[in-house]
């Protein structure tokens, strides 16, 4: 083998996005279980964690731009370094989420929750549970993995219908819990988009494996 | 996709130099107003093919070839291929520079005058085209007469592109044309390559990767005689096919 310092590279660029990945997913279960505890410090604390996220996004993108400047990527090596390009761009997205949650869980404060939380929890940890399933099938280049992952996001889709619907009437009999149905519609929202970007990542690894574009969120 | 009508193809091409098989049955369609990538390691018949396109590896007294290279559906190995006509219409630019040791003027001049072009003006139209077309006119403009070995290497490598020009050829074929060349200089001949495409068939021979992922339309990779994958060039470099082509494109090969 030739070139085994451009292949650690490309290593430690997969090892960068997998600490990037994990962080998030820790982000993602804080925020919701800020929001099931009311708990306004953890909350902060995911809040403090997106500048970590933040600032790992632009290493690996300084890294990535660096690699192709250097080492002229062709083949694989291009595939794998424009899918670190889009996967850390996913990544950043769903940190961002989860500080919205973490706001909204700062907004609802110590206000009595409208109701028990079952639905959101089960969001979340879906969701979550995609994101690591998207990165170990990003690891192991298992294309079949990637493929599956799709039909969670369809569960987490049914679940933010369901929670828009029940919320809807709670509205409904009572107007004064609009405020707060309305956030929790939100956090339904942003969990929903965090799955996407989860199906997102699984996208690029079909195309990281065969060089081919799906589409698995039709 | 590669689309556009053929130029040449080549059908079960097989070449020997004396035992060494330097050509297996390769089959390759040259598309007509692109710009043809001719890719792979040293030793892998690149080269050969390329010689094999204008008969050059006519002067090879060892070389024993079956199958068959139409040119516009002509075979150019049939008795009544005349060769001078041939390489008329197919001209070649080399690796290193090699202009005649004669005036600029000169250069270009010879292959039009030899074909019995003799009037002056008609000369000079055919220069002035030539060099512009070459992108050298600007440079060299005043000191027509000046000898070509006083230019630089990159303007004596436009040089013998403006005299592969002068015979108005419909295919230029250039074994590795800028390996001689600094990056500069390169950058003009790759600027010069893709702008002369709208009106001629390109066929380029290189070592750079690069290269043939900045200029060329498709890309034709050949390893131990035998063409391995031919392909749009976006694809070769990004998504190719054969295994053989991503180890050498990503630089694992060996």
């Amino acid at each position: 083998m030739i070139r085994t310092n451009f292949q650690h590279a490309l290593e430690d660029l997969q090892k960068d996005i997998l600490q990037m990945g994990s962080m998030v997913e820790d982000m993602i279960t804080c925020a919701v279980k800020a929001l099931a505890a009311q708990d306004q410090d953890l909350a902060q604390a995911v809040l403090d964690k997106d500048e970590i996220v933040d600032n790992l996004d632009m290493a690996i993108e300084d890294k990535c731009m660096k690699l192709i400047a250097t080492q002229q990527p062709m083949g694989k090596d291009l595939r794998t370094i424009g899918t670190a390009f889009n996967i850390i761009k996913d990544l950043e997205r769903m940190a961002d989420y989860a500080c919205d949650i973490a706001k909204t869980v700062k907004r609802i404060g110590k206000e009595p929750l409208i109701k028990p939380l079952i639905d959101i929890p089960r969001m979340a940890e879906l969701a979550r549970s995609m994101v690591k399933k998207a990165l170990d099938s990003y690891v192991e280049e298992n294309v079949s993995l990637a493929e599956e992952i799709a039909a969670d996001d369809d569960q987490v889709d049914e679940l933010h219908n369901q929670i828009f619907r029940e919320l809807l009437v709670i509205m409904f009999e009572n107007p004064k819990t609009i405020t707060q149905a309305t956030y929790l519609l939100f956090i339904a929202r942003y969990l929903e988009r965090i799955a996407d970007h989860a199906t997102n990542i699984c996208e690029s690894v079909i195309f990281l494996v065969k060089g081919e574009r799906v589409d698995l969120n039709p | 996709m590669r689309e556009n009508a053929a130029v040449f193809k080549a059908t079960d091409l097989n070449l020997w130099y004396g035992s060494n098989h330097a050509l297996k049955n390769v089959q390759l369609t040259i598309a007509k107003n692109k710009i043809t990538a001719i890719i792979g390691p040293s030793g892998c018949g690149k080269s050969t093919f390329l010689k094999v396109l204008n008969r050059m590896v006519d002067l090879i007294a060892s070389v024993k070839m079956t199958g068959s290279v139409c040119f516009h559906g002509k075979d150019i190995y049939s008795k009544d291929t005349n060769v001078v006509t041939l390489r008329t219409s197919i001209g070649m630019v080399f690796q290193k520079p090699n202009p005649f040791p004669k005036s600029i003027f000169e250069n270009v001049a010879f292959a039009p005058r030899i074909h019995g072009i003799k009037s002056k003006e008609e000369l000079y139209a055919i220069v002035e085209r030539s060099l512009k077309q070459a992108a050298l006119w600007d440079e060299v403009r005043g000191r027509l007469h000046d000898p070509a070995l006083s230019l630089s290497g990159g303007q004596q490598q436009r040089l013998c592109i403006a005299r592969v020009l002068a015979l108005q050829p419909e295919v230029i074929l250039m074994d590795e044309p800028t390996s001689a060349l600094d990056p500069i200089a390169t950058l003009k001949i790759e600027e010069l390559i893709v702008n002369l495409k709208e009106n001629y068939n390109i066929v380029i021979v290189t070592h750079n990767m690069q290269q043939a992922a900045r200029i060329s339309d498709d890309t034709a990779f050949f390893l131990n005689g035998e063409l391995v994958e031919v392909e749009e060039t976006g694809i070769i470099f990004t998504k190719p096919k054969d295994r053989r082509t991503e180890d050498y494109i990503t630089g694992r090969f060996g």
